[in-house]
């Protein structure tokens, strides 16, 4: 059966199709506002004509490839490709900036490959069990979620958590502009009519992440990136040993990307973002996250590429899409008349099994074509001078702004948010604690409205949000994460009265 | 002299090809792709169906349907900029019930339901009450019996405020002369979800819920006029006593300054489509159920659906 299944996905064409499908969705993932969704709603419309798993096959090569390419803008341009990229972005650039790029590029591919392995691990050998932790999680768990992604504000901004927290608000504010997605309210327009979209996540990235770095980038006479004169190769001999030191970050990562991803209502920014937030409360002594840190680079891209696999547990097993992008594979799944649901992996094994061994594949390509994509990135946006640099990525932001949903009023809000956002930062206030309000905040919203409707209608409210198992450790999770540092610095300050 | 009556021939002569060229052009239509605009995000039911449609298209009319997503609003984004895009019959947008009726009426959002010229309607989700497989509730008298002595107990998870689902709950609420509390959801996945995972006790959901989960929950009624094929043993509300028929309708619509040949035959050609025996068993499976509205009957169809919607819209105090 194994060696079956195994052999139908090495079928010439499938090989073709997942290499072709990595690099695709690498070069589109790596443009900001072109997300992984994006690139496999585009190409549904090929599969029609291919056999299911051949289809399936590709969009998952897209789809894994695009989450990874995110990170290269991530890196080189601090600004997330995808959303998923967030976090790749705290330690990412700052190793760009100081002349490690290719390191950074080539350490996030290393991470990117294990996890996307991890992810696709699970679907194949738990997915059932595991889908069920997708119906564990109730409004109630969802709204508790948000608050801990919330607390990670006093982790990102270290020292200046009153600036932390405006920026989150700010954010949260934001993120109500427009019809409000279950009570249909419109609030915050302004009677602008453009503003009934609301703020599209991808256009707030861009605006707030790469406008200021193209405002510095023409303020300032030096070069973008510090650029090493001799040829390094892609710096494997340095990454690997890296990673390999991180062994305990990326199983971790991968695990809370597989679990997040597996949850309908989170998804691969969430889950970097927890990710990271874990792996730097297990900093080592000297580790500098948030200063050009390998380890916060592999706990995003891991975690990231784990929420591939992960999503497509619920997706395959319960029909109910894990992420975005897996809300657009179940309807080409639907359009092939393939089934999903539990019986899926035992009516139509052979499309599902050849599928998963076709994910494998395709993150095993990822290596080789992500590696080589990420040298030719790098190398391009080192040694692009800034004259033609800094149009290029421009013309990127509107393009990718514009595409996110075609609408011209998108590119107007992301050049206005990234104002605002060059004006704050001069300030102190930093683009992702906005970010993180604007993710964050309708999950929390929506969680807290139904877990206080359905508290009020069976009459126990207290119940409903602090009872239940999971909201407790969540709760708890929560409160470690705000308060461990203050007192481990009171400790340290303690131990050494006499330091500095 | 004589050049007047050349620039007077030059004129008909320019008339009559125009009015050629009008005819030719929809006859010849469609000679390249098309614009099928979706105003919500890829991946939900709209889009789906859409899906489905798309090699119909391509097969009977040679030409390409391209698909483009255009969400925000809840669908309001898209349809206040129809008006806008070209009439030459390359754009066409998706459109739903209830939300072209209640958004307008509730709020200004920048199109009124007499600006979207809808040509076809083609398919309906009827609502439908669904819940677990291991509920207790096996019919429907069962989760109204419950309700009546446990007020407002009874929580049902739904897609959004102002929906399909959501009306179809006060509507039924109203002709049981029960009280229910509809916790809504963001769509109908989130809405399922919350199902399967015990958050709530039932869900106002659709058909296609029942035909995505199969054995895994029960369908206490359907809100059709007979019954789904797909589902033969579930009852319609109508059965049951109650005159319940509706849920989320779709078709297309055109801007306004499309030419009323074009629009005719736009019309056509969606009917032609849900006219193919592949493409109705596929619809079918999927748990919709297709409705022929065409472009003659529009007008009609949408005078009996504004009035249900608002009468309901009101005793929910979603219209003043």
């Amino acid at each position: 059966m194994l060696g079956e299944h195994l052999a139908q996905a090495l079928t010439p064409l499938n090989v073709l199709l997942a290499l072709g499908g990595v690099a695709a969705g690498t070069i589109i993932g790596s443009i900001p506002g072109l997300t992984a969704t994006m690139a496999v709603a585009v190409l549904v419309p090929l599969t029609f004509t291919m056999d299911p798993a051949s289809a399936l096959i590709l969009l998952g090569a897209i789809y894994t490839g695009a989450i990874y390419g995110g990170a290269y803008s991530a890196i080189l341009l601090n600004t997330p490709g995808t959303p998923s990229a967030i976090g790749t972005t705290f330690d990412g650039y700052p190793m760009a900036k100081r002349g490690d790029g290719d390191l950074a590029v080539t350490i996030a591919c290393l991470g990117s490959v294990v996890g996307g392995l991890v992810g696709a691990f699970f679907l194949l050998t738990l997915s059932p069990p595991l889908s069920e932790v997708a119906l564990a999680f109730g409004p109630v768990e969802y709204f508790w979620l948000a608050i801990f992604g919330l607390s990670l504000i006093a982790a990102l901004s270290e020292g200046a958590l009153a600036k932390g927290l405006m920026g989150a608000s700010l954010g949260l504010l934001l993120s109500c502009v427009g019809v409000a997605e279950i009570s249909a309210d419109v609030r915050l327009t302004f009677g602008s009519q453009t503003m009934i979209g609301g703020i599209e996540v991808v256009s707030a990235l861009i605006g707030l992440y790469c406008i200021p770095v193209l405002i510095d980038l023409v303020a300032t006479p030096d070069r973008h990136l510090k650029v090493e004169a001799e040829q390094r190769g892609f710096r494997l001999s340095e990454a690997v040993p890296i990673v390999w030191r991180e062994k305990i970050n990326v199983v971790r990562s991968s695990i809370i990307g597989t679990v997040v991803g597996i949850l309908p209502g989170a998804g691969g920014s969430v889950a970097g973002l927890v990710a990271y937030a874990e792996a730097r409360r297990a900093a080592r002594q000297g580790q500098k996250y948030g200063s050009g840190e390998p380890g916060g680079v592999i706990a995003t891209e891991s975690a990231n590429n784990a929420t591939v696999g992960g999503g497509l547990i619920p997706t395959l097993v319960l029909g109910i899409p894990g992420t975005p992008p897996d809300a657009i594979i179940l309807g080409a799944l639907l359009v092939q008349g393939v089934r999903t649901g539990p019986q899926l992996f035992e009516s139509q094994g052979s499309i599902v099994y050849t599928f998963i061994y076709g994910l494998f594949l395709a993150t095993l390509l990822m290596l080789p074509v992500g590696l080589l994509i990420g040298r030719y990135a790098y190398k391009t946006v080192v040694t692009l001078p800034k004259a033609l640099l800094v149009p290029s990525v421009a013309f990127m932001t509107i393009i990718g702004s514009y595409a996110i949903r075609n609408s011209v009023s998108d590119v107007i809000i992301m050049i206005s948010l990234g104002a605002v956002g060059w004006v704050l930062a001069r300030v102190g206030i930093a683009a992702s604690p906005i970010v993180l309000g604007i993710i964050l905040g309708p999950i929390a919203e929506q969680g807290f409205v139904q877990a206080w409707t359905i508290g009020s209608a069976i009459g126990d409210l207290p119940g409903m949000f602090f009872g239940r198992p999971i909201s407790i450790a969540i709760i708890l999770f929560t409160l470690v994460s705000l308060f461990l540092p203050v007192i481990q610095a009171r400790m340290r300050a303690r131990r050494m009265p006499n330091a500095d | 002299m004589k050049n007047c009556h050349r620039l007077i021939a030059a004129g008909l002569a320019l008339a009559f090809t125009a009015g050629a060229a009008s005819v030719a052009q929809a006859q010849d239509f469609p000679d390249k792709s098309v614009d099928y605009v979706i105003p919500f995000g890829p991946g939900g039911e709209s889009d789906i169906s859409a899906r489905l449609q798309q090699p119909y298209f391509k097969e009977k009319y040679g030409q390409d349907m391209v698909i483009s997503y255009k969400p925000g609003g809840g669908g309001a984004v898209g349809w206040s900029q129809l008006n806008s895009s070209d009439g030459d019959g390359y754009t066409v947008m998706g459109i739903n019930l209830p939300h072209i009726v209640i958004q307008p009426a509730t709020k200004d959002v920048g199109y009124t339901t007499d600006d979207v010229t809808g040509i076809y309607w083609f398919h309906y989700t009827p609502d439908a009450i669904v819940v677990p497989a291991d509920s207790d509730f096996q019919s429907l008298q069962d989760l109204i019996d419950y309700a009546k002595e446990n007020p407002g107990k009874v929580t049902m998870s739904g897609s959004g405020k102002g929906t399909a689902n959501h009306l179809a709950s006060i509507r039924f609420d109203e002709m049981a002369d029960i009280k229910t509390t509809y916790v809504p959801f963001k769509g109908t996945g989130a809405a399922v979800t919350a199902l399967l995972g015990n958050q709530v006790l039932a869900e106002w959901g659709y058909t296609t819920v029942g035909a995505q989960q199969g054995d895994k929950v029960r369908m206490l009624a359907v809100a059709m006029d007979e019954r789904h094929p797909a589902f033969p043993d579930v009852p319609t509300f109508k059965e049951l006593g109650f005159d319940l028929v509706g849920g989320a309708y779709r078709g297309i619509a055109v801007p306004k300054d499309t030419p009323e040949e074009l629009r005719q035959k736009w019309s056509d050609i969606v009917g032609s489509i849900n006219a193919d025996e592949k493409f109705k068993k596929q619809m079918l499976d999927g748990g919709f159920a297709l409705i022929d509205v065409p472009y003659d009957e529009v007008p009609a169809f949408m005078e009996k659906r504004k009035a249900e919607y608002l009468k309901a819209a009101k005793s929910a105090g979603i219209v003043k």
